[in-house]
């Protein structure tokens, strides 16, 4: 059971992507039928499979949802931007519902309840709701609502019929079944039925002995009246029946869609199960009908003309489309496998592995002292190019479109520009373009704080942007591609750009430049990245919380990235993000401390220095401080930390590393030797042995051996700064 | 890594268990060789800080990293004079695979589960729980280890 709740959760994943997709195409007005058909199945493919579970929050809101829905797709709701706005929210809602149902966590109707009554507002009533409960499970069907359209393309001959049909209740009370009538007149041809719930009354006024519902049936047949009629023989006097002959319709000529498919069969084994268990319940009457009744057209009887337009709009659309698109919906989806991730990892281990004994093996003929020319050597020469490719596609299975990512932004973007009041639209572009998972995973926070940069800060008011000519409506663009085997993501806004002055101004004034230091656009721009930097005049709900740019580009650089930032005076500013296109190799340099040799990270280190006694300050009675070009650096030795060896009596004439902390402060270690700098295949610990402090992973170098990778940040936050031998023989560790 | 075992320690065969046999500090100890993943010679190990005392580090199995234990250390012996003759077996724990550092691998042993004692409580040594039970193979006496117990703690820290 849990496996299949896992699974439904993954669908959930793909069905709120494919809604918020749709969502999407609606708002930008590239909506076809198929795609307001898409967004409501996903909502209704939620609702069943959480049914199952027994979410019932989760069920209710769907519900809610999809009736609204519904409503838009039977037109009977006109999907404004107002609306669509709605469903977002809706959709996010939806999401974390989601969430909340996979955590177990606890649901908080209040975050619900707004949105509901927004629906309730937009719906007029939730009158139908209820009694349509009993409808949820049943099966799906495409494009219902093209009403009028025949499953054979050349009927153009027979005669269609429109009968209205509405029961009494003294038709229920015989024993008579709508259902079994229904039946029988699809005997005589092809027919589209629609149901009127117009008239259903809420719940709790619902009567059993009630019967409220009328259908409208298009039904073509060459069988003439009089069969109809002999249909409803038994029933005549107990209900209404008008039966209205249709103009033979010239559109017949439509293009050939051919809808036979989509035509469900009556669904009969389950139905007649709800039959006698609800029996005259009008409620459960709905279930009798074949599915696509509740979701079908309800304006009855519309002129074939007007009926035919709509699949006519529809159905040159999606050519004219462009490709990515149409893509995006759940309507061509592409072949995929879904592997555990661990097979993936283990597979990655294994191509590193490769890597590795490659370089041995290199060596090894290289030892040998082959000539260049042999065959050992130019087969060498083939297996590391296969080696190489080998390990591109490998890492390639890791990554992923950064299509959730996008959407995660597109929700940031509607929630924080309702919280400030400001119109703006998202634009997202490269979608489908690939990051390895774990980049995905960890780029969420840093693009967050920058779409809310974007939003906050970088676009003006709606007023403030008309009044310089622009629209009211604010853009934010976020892009992802490929760029010379780097991912670059730009978050662009049309704003106002940066306001240099007052960028210099603020820097001056915190003291982060001397006030006569002249400084290059670029260089100013490059300000907003310092720590304790934040321009935003007065705290917003959104940004200047004091973290800024700072954290942002601290994790970008923790995951091997970097970013800047170009802007133009009052046309915007992007800021642009280059990550590697994989996590499992890094650039490190080699170092060696008490006989053992690590890894640390390149990106975090600022330089490299050779201490001089002058440069060495000693502190307290246990630690130094060195002295960079006038600022104090704490120093730490690296050997000691690790526990690898006792602080060294005097560290004059030894190697230090200037470590860059995420905070912006800084700290120098002490190590015996850097050996190298190179790329290195990370390795976790965590699954073999456990977390071990100041220690991110492992690596095997070149001679088999394994090297620690250093976590230079949490070496920092957990050390002691013991620099000199104390009295104390207390010792840190084995 | 395939998983055979859930149960390492006793493995029935029929009612015979078969057990690796082996040297540590001069006593026999053994495992049930249904959780012997290998058993490869002595490779130099990268120590990882803070670790306790018994953990000498990770050596580098075919690509993965794998956590060494000295088992003389982790039972609580004497301090033995290392000689580079040490040998280590790969035993597979549940999800976690490790390698016990031992001096010398002795025999492959068949024992029937009769032949198998409870281990008798002393409370003296701190190793009896890393004892499950007791058998005598030609007049020597043979520990089977507990292999859950010798597991290192995840999450260890500094000691």
């Amino acid at each position: 059971m849990a496996e299949i709740k896992a699974s439904f959760f993954i669908e959930c994943d793909e069905l709120l992507e494919s809604l918020q997709d749709g969502l999407q195409l609606m708002d930008d007005g590239e909506a076809d039928s198929e795609t307001v058909n898409v967004v409501f199945r996903a909502v209704h493919s939620i609702k069943g499979g959480a049914g199952a579970f027994g979410l019932d929050d989760l069920v209710k809101f769907a519900h809610r949802f999809e009736t609204a829905m519904d409503d838009v797709r039977s037109d009977k709701l006109e999907a404004t931007h107002d609306v669509l706005k709605l469903f977002f929210q809706c959709g996010d809602i939806l999401a974390d519902l989601v969430r909340e149902a996979r955590d177990d966590s606890p649901h908080d109707p209040s975050s619900t309840a707004q949105v509901l009554n927004e629906i309730d507002a937009l719906l007029g009533s939730s009158a139908e709701e209820e009694a349509e409960e009993e409808v949820e499970f049943q099966p799906m069907t495409l494009s219902l609502d093209l009403p009028g359209i025949d499953a054979d393309p050349t009927p153009a001959s027979e005669p269609s019929y429109t009968i209205v049909f509405e029961p009494e209740n003294e038709l229920y009370n015989l024993g008579n079944e709508p259902l079994f009538l229904l039946r029988a007149l699809r005997e005589l041809g092809d027919m589209i039925v629609t149901c009127e719930t117009v008239s259903l009354p809420d719940l709790d006024q619902l009567s059993v002995e009630t019967g409220t519902m009328v259908w409208t049936i298009q039904l073509t047949t060459s069988e003439g009246e009089g069969a109809i009629k002999e249909v409803f023989d038994f029933v005549d006097g107990i209900c209404r029946l008008e039966i209205t002959e249709n103009t033979p319709p010239t559109a017949y000529l439509l293009p050939d869609i051919d809808l036979a498919p989509e035509l469900p069969p009556l669904p009969m084994p389950p139905a007649a199960e709800n039959l006698s268990l609800e029996a005259p319940s009008a409620a459960a009457e709905n279930t009798f009908l074949p599915p696509q009744l509740p979701e079908a057209q309800p304006s009855p009887s519309g002129p074939p003309p007007a009926t035919y337009s709509k699949p006519k709009q529809a159905a040159p659309a999606p050519v004219n489309k462009p490709a990515p698109k149409t893509s995006g919906g759940a309507t061509t989806p592409r072949a995929t496998v879904r592997v555990d991730l661990h097979r993936i990892d283990r597979l990655v281990n294994l191509v590193g592995e490769i890597v590795i004994n490659q370089a041995m093996l290199t060596q090894s003929v290289e030892e040998a002292g082959l000539p260049p020319n042999s065959t050992v050597r130019t087969g060498l020469e083939e297996f590391l190019q296969l080696t190489r490719d080998i390990q591109e596609s490998v890492m390639m299975i890791r990554a992923q479109p950064v299509k959730s990512l996008f959407q995660r932004m597109s929700r940031i973007v509607r929630e924080s520009s309702a919280d400030i009041g400001k119109d703006v639209r998202l634009k997202t572009e490269g979608e489908n373009t690939e990051v390895d998972k774990t980049v995905i995973e960890r780029l969420a926070d840093p693009l967050t704080h920058m779409i809310r940069n974007a939003v906050d800060h970088g676009l003006e008011s709606n007023a403030e942007r008309e009044a310089s000519g622009k629209s009211a409506t604010g853009n934010v663009h976020l892009t992802a591609m490929h760029r010379s085997g780097r991912v670059v993501i730009e978050v662009s806004d049309d704003g106002a750009g940066i306001n240099r002055e007052k960028v210099h101004q603020i820097a001056v004034e915190k003291g982060l430049v001397p006030p006569d230091l002249q400084l290059t656009d670029t260089e100013i721009d490059n300000l907003l990245f310092l720590p304790g930097f934040s321009t935003a005049k007065e705290v917003s709900n959104l940004s200047g919380r004091g973290v800024g740019m700072d954290v942002v580009r601290s994790a970008i650089q923790a995951l091997g990235g970097r970013i800047s930032i170009t802007s133009e005076r009052g046309k915007g500013t992007t800021f642009s993000i280059s990550l590697p296109l994989t996590l499992a190799v890094l650039d490190g340099m080699i170092i060696s401390v008490a006989k053992e040799t690590l890894v640390v990270p390149l990106n975090s280190i600022l330089e490299t220095l050779t201490l001089t006694p002058s440069d060495l300050l000693e502190f307290g009675p246990e630690t130094h401080v060195v002295n960079i070009r006038n600022t104090f650096v704490p120093l730490l030795d690296l050997g000691a930390e690790l526990g690898y060896r006792e602080p060294l009596s005097d560290y004059s004439g030894t190697v230090v590393l200037l470590i860059m902390q995420e905070d912006g402060s800084r700290a120098a270690v002490v190590v015996d030797a850097i050996e190298d700098q190179r790329q290195v295949v990370i390795k976790g610990l965590q699954d073999s042995y456990g977390r071990v402090p100041g220690i991110a992973a492992a690596t095997i170098l070149g001679d088999g051996k394994i090297a620690l990778i250093l976590d230079p940040v949490d070496l920092i936050t957990q050390s002691s700064g013991r620099t000199r031998p104390s009295s104390n023989l207390e010792k840190i560790a084995g | 890594m395939t998983d055979t075992s859930k149960t390492p320690d006793i493995h029935k065969d029929g009612d015979e268990i078969e057990l690796l046999s082996f040297l540590v500090g001069g006593q026999d100890y053994s495992v049930d060789i249904m959780s012997v993943r290998e058993i490869r010679g002595g490779a130099q190990a990268t120590s990882l800080p803070h670790s306790p005392s018994y953990v000498r580090g990770v050596i580098n199995l075919r690509g993965a990293v794998l956590p060494i234990m000295d088992l003389a250390k982790r039972l609580g012996m004497q301090e033995e004079q290392k000689n580079d003759r040490n040998v280590i077996i790969v035993v597979a724990v549940g999800e976690r695979t490790v390698g016990l550092m031992v001096d010398a691998v002795s025999d492959i042993l068949s024992i029937s589960e009769e032949d198998m004692q409870p281990p008798p409580e002393m409370r003296a040594d701190q190793n009896r729980n890393f004892v499950s039970a007791l058998t005598i193979v030609n007049d020597r006496m043979i520990r089977v280890l507990d292999l859950n117990a010798v597991m290192p703690e995840t999450n260890e820290e500094a000691a």
